[in-house]
């Protein structure tokens, strides 16, 4: 359903500013949602100010380097450092981005962070991704094949892995999904790009034998057609990938196989 | 996966924290746009409406309608039909696989944009 305003208990209060460092002559204002799932109270946004002169270059340098000088409690997911895992990201400075790629100075002024966008929180900057997942296991991402097993592996062209490209990159970092205002709104029954990029990349798969199975999956009006071709997913995703793009050829595969 | 506080999760901020984008700003204005065009196009039947009535009705809604209030709204749908229809032409393209490349849609989204203006512009220079 449609809400554009959040719920009560999600309104969001000003937070603690919290002290500057000390003999730091070049800080940077960070402003950072938190939420504590066990003091009972509304989330909001703390203030943080961070010495750039002993801090990495990217927006993670910062959180780590908060977590680890100024506040302990600071709460967020990442792994890799080096967007390949997909974890650290969030929405900084109004789109969703990894925390590991995004440099400091692609930021103009203040640096916001927020977790991914319309998700439940389980604390600060961690989304609750429960569902994202299901719905990317409900689109059967693997190779679904009829014909006898061959003796070695499946093989395949170099022009049919070529059609893989732009679609085996997505690392599930959910940042597309989360920058889609379809999803936002029916994010329960659309799929969302992250997922739909994940059916066509194995729809296309020359190898995959289940092709009319997964169209049929498809073919429903909120799973697939609530893509209104917006393409905040291909503006945001961290990676360079096109959701749109994929979605738009499923969109087509459709048509192609009604007429 | 540790199920802390569930019930209790608050939604994380969207619209509010979400930096305006080309690519949406130019979606969402389709669908006012198509919106809006209901509402003038029924206005416009309303005028034809009376204009069949008679004279006293008809010379009521035609002072509403050319009123300045009224030539704003006409004016306000003169543009909202030339962008609507580029917004659907690109919408066209797209549906054929064609332009979702993110430098060619934005550039889509900007013709749709400009030429509406400026077309808006021209009709009103025209009539």
């Amino acid at each position: 359903m449609v809400q554009f305003t959040l719920p009560k208990n999600s309104k969001i209060k000003t937070g603690k500013t919290w002290p500057k460092p000390e003999g730091a002559t070049n800080v940077r204002k960070f402003q950072i949602y938190r939420w504590n799932p066990d003091d009972g109270q509304n989330p909001q946004v703390d203030t943080y100010f961070v010495d750039m002169d002993s801090c990495g270059p990217m927006i993670l340098d910062a959180l780590i380097k908060i977590k680890n000088e100024i506040d302990p409690t600071l709460t967020f997911r990442r792994s890799c450092r080096e967007g390949i895992c997909g974890s650290c990201a969030m929405n900084i400075d109004g789109i969703n981005t990894l925390a590991c790629i995004y440099g400091m100075d692609e930021v103009k002024g203040d640096v916001k962070i927020y977790p991914l966008p319309h998700m439940p929180v389980v604390k600060d900057l961690i989304p609750d991704l429960t569902h994202f997942y299901a719905q990317h296991a409900s689109i059967m991402p693997w190779l679904e094949t009829k014909t006898n097993r061959p003796q070695k592996e499946w093989r395949q062209s170099i022009e049919d892995r070529k059609k893989l490209d732009g679609l085996y990159e997505c690392v599930m970092c959910a940042s597309c999904s989360t920058s889609c205002p379809s999803y936002w709104w029916n994010g329960d029954r659309y799929l969302g790009p992250a997922a739909l990029l994940h059916a066509y990349r194995w729809i296309i798969d020359s190898r995959d034998e289940a092709t009319p199975e997964r169209l049929d999956d498809l073919e429903d009006p909120f799973k697939l057609y609530r893509c209104h071709t917006i393409m905040n997913c291909a503006k945001t995703c961290p990676k360079g990938l096109n959701p749109a793009k994929a979605i738009a050829e499923i969109k087509k595969m459709m048509v192609e196989r009604a007429v | 996966m540790a199920d802390v506080n569930r019930g209790n999760r608050p939604l994380s901020p969207h619209l509010q924290i979400y930096r305006p984008q080309l690519t949406s700003i130019t979606s969402i204005l389709t669908r006012i746009t198509g919106n809006a065009l209901l509402v003038g196009a029924i206005l416009v039947v309303w005028w034809f409406l009376a204009a069949a009535s008679g004279p006293e009705y008809f010379a009521f809604a035609d002072g509403i309608i050319t009123s300045w209030l009224g030539d704003l709204v006409m004016f306000g749908s003169v543009w909202a039909l030339w962008y609507h229809a580029l917004a659907g032409v690109r919408h066209l393209i797209w549906d054929t696989g064609r332009g979702l490349e993110l430098p060619v849609a934005m550039k889509l989204g900007w013709a749709a944009i400009i030429g509406s203006v400026v077309l808006t512009i021209l009709t009103v220079i025209v009539i």
